[in-house]
């Protein structure tokens, strides 16, 4: 199924939850779609006959300045087609629904993105740091981040 | 933090016959810098915690500083076994950005590095995985034959292990005189030890007996955690982006996608994981013999590698089939000559999350064995 075909059918499907179409060359073609309804279309593009879409490729972000992007990356094992999900939350407040009870390899992902950007995972079950130490301060990732001069005691280097 | 779960257990919630072990971070069996956190009944794992960063090295954030040629060796030290086929889902990123069609010859030396990259990973992943069930001539073998790839990868490049080889739109140097013998003899010796190694390793009785039936892997519990390479296909999923996606000239050539048979065994254990990866090799020998010989001798690998590589605005993401898993490129451009942003899907980093679910309910020393089976390479879990 190409990807204007699955935008048509969200679209009517879940009405104004779903943003924007946008496959301007190069960009891969994405759908903007809404944090609140994210965890209801993840799981219909999950199970339904005819998305199937089975595997979680990616699970990235985006820092906006003011806003913080988060990508995901969708194919399907069955149909072989691919989608691109795009949800955008403000800065200040980053809260996006956990699809790891949909993806379970979002677990891992999920958890990288909080650390690396301070994007709150909804409804993940242990949204912990994962690559930073567990006591580290602020989200490394962010463009406006700086280093803490000190740890523990220890200057920071770079 | 404080009203959120934490893994580290309070010790006084433990049972008194249970034990907390700690594995890591400097232990050979762990392959790299990973700490396990293992809880264990008398002998047998009940949980699971691993605990990464130790090799975390802010790659993603490094990026942003660089040109995107600068970018191109650090990306070598993600997986760090099989450098080549790193740098061509980032490359190949790049060129779907500027829309630039690489000549036929830079196709054709690529997949032949990339191939031989793969087969020099998988010896590397049968030798270790041989060592931690305690054979150890296997592994001597293994690392003999990869010399005389690492050595032809050394003359194309310059480098033995790291070799920042593949440009945008090109490649860095032209073949050597003499390539094409050395890739046919290659592929004699790989074939030659793979024979034997079948006798002394893989169908050994005490090999099995170890191997056979642990770290069950269900097909649809491997899709669910986004498993990829050897881990997925030793589940029985033929699932392989050379095939199913052919990027690059994948599709001129002829070969097989293994997977686990159940052979010995049952689908998605440990010698299964294990057995996909000594059947790649054949099959990364049969596509060597055909690259070097459909090749052309002429051409250009310079011809159209851009003076400065600077990509028009937009976002693409690129995947390419490594020796590991699949590796996934995500590039957002923002007309500059440094990215906005990159982000290394690492396949190391997608197959160890797997650990916890598998190696519940098997004897300590197994836990060892699947990490093993696994193939996780340090430098691309923590990037």
């Amino acid at each position: 199924m190409l990807p204007n075909e699955i935008y048509d059918k969200l679209k009517t499907e879940f009405g104004d939850a779903v943003i924007e179409f946008d496959d301007k060359q190069p960009t891969d073609p994405f759908i903007l779609i809404s944090a609140d309804n994210l965890f209801d279309i993840c799981h219909t593009l999950r199970d339904k006959d005819e998305f199937l879409f089975d595997y979680l490729m990616c699970l990235t972000w985006m820092d906006f300045a003011e806003n913080v992007g988060v990508v995901y990356h969708l194919y399907s094992m069955v149909f072989k087609h691919k989608i691109v999900l795009k949800v955008i939350v403000p800065k200040s407040d980053p809260k996006v629904p956990s699809v790891e009870m949909i993806w379970r390899t979002a677990d891992w992902h999920e958890r990288e993105a909080y650390d690396l950007i301070g994007v709150q995972f909804e409804g993940h079950h242990n949204p912990i740091r994962i690559l930073c130490p567990y006591d580290w301060e602020g989200h490394p990732l962010r463009k406006d981040y700086e280093a803490p001069e000190y740890y523990h005691g220890m200057k920071v280097s770079y | 933090m404080s009203d959120k779960k934490r893994l580290d257990l309070e010790y006084s919630q433990l049972e008194s016959d249970r034990m907390r072990i700690n594995v890591g971070p400097q232990h050979p069996s762990t392959h790299g810098v990973l700490r396990l956190e293992v809880e264990v009944e008398g002998e047998i794992v009940t949980e699971v915690v691993p605990h990464l960063g130790y090799l975390h090295r802010c790659f993603e954030k490094h990026c942003e500083k660089m040109t995107y040629p600068q970018v191109l060796p650090y990306i070598d030290r993600l997986d760090y076994i099989s450098a080549m086929n790193n740098e061509w889902p980032y490359v190949m990123a790049l060129e779907k950005l500027m829309d630039i069609k690489v000549p036929d010859k830079v196709e054709y030396i690529r997949v032949i590095m990339a191939e031989l990259n793969r087969i020099a990973n998988h010896q590397i992943a049968v030798a270790t995985f041989g060592l931690d069930a305690g054979a150890f001539t296997p592994f001597l073998f293994f690392f003999r034959d990869r010399e005389y790839i690492i050595w032809i990868l050394e003359k194309m490049s310059g480098a033995r292990l790291l070799y920042n080889y593949f440009r945008v739109g090109g490649l860095a140097a032209d073949v050597y005189p003499g390539f094409k013998e050395d890739c046919l003899n290659i592929v004699k010796q790989v074939r030659k030890t793979n024979a034997e190694v079948m006798d002394l390793l893989i169908y050994n009785k005490i090999f099995i007996q170890r191997s056979a039936n642990v770290g069950i892997l269900m097909p649809d519990v491997a899709i669910n955690f986004a498993c990829s390479g050897p881990v997925l296909r030793g589940s029985g999923v033929k699932y392989d982006l050379r095939k199913d996606e052919p990027y690059s000239i994948y599709d001129r050539f002829d070969f097989d996608i293994p997977v686990g048979t159940g052979e010995v065994g049952v689908v998605g254990d440990c010698w299964n994981r294990n057995i996909v990866r000594v059947y790649e090799m054949e099959q990364s020998c049969r596509i060597i013999e055909q690259a070097v010989a459909q090749m052309p001798d002429e051409g250009d690998v310079k011809a159209l590698v851009p003076k400065r590589i600077r990509p028009p605005k937009g976002e693409v993401y690129m995947r390419a089939e490594n020796p590991k898993g699949d590796l996934g490129f995500y590039i957002v451009s923002n007309g500059t000559d440094k990215p906005e942003r990159i982000k290394a899907r690492g396949s190391s980093f997608v197959n160890l999350s797997v650990i916890p679910e598998i190696s519940k309910g098997y004897m300590f020393a197994d836990l060892i064995l699947i990490l093993g089976s696994i193939d996780i390479v340090l430098g691309e879990v923590d990037r």
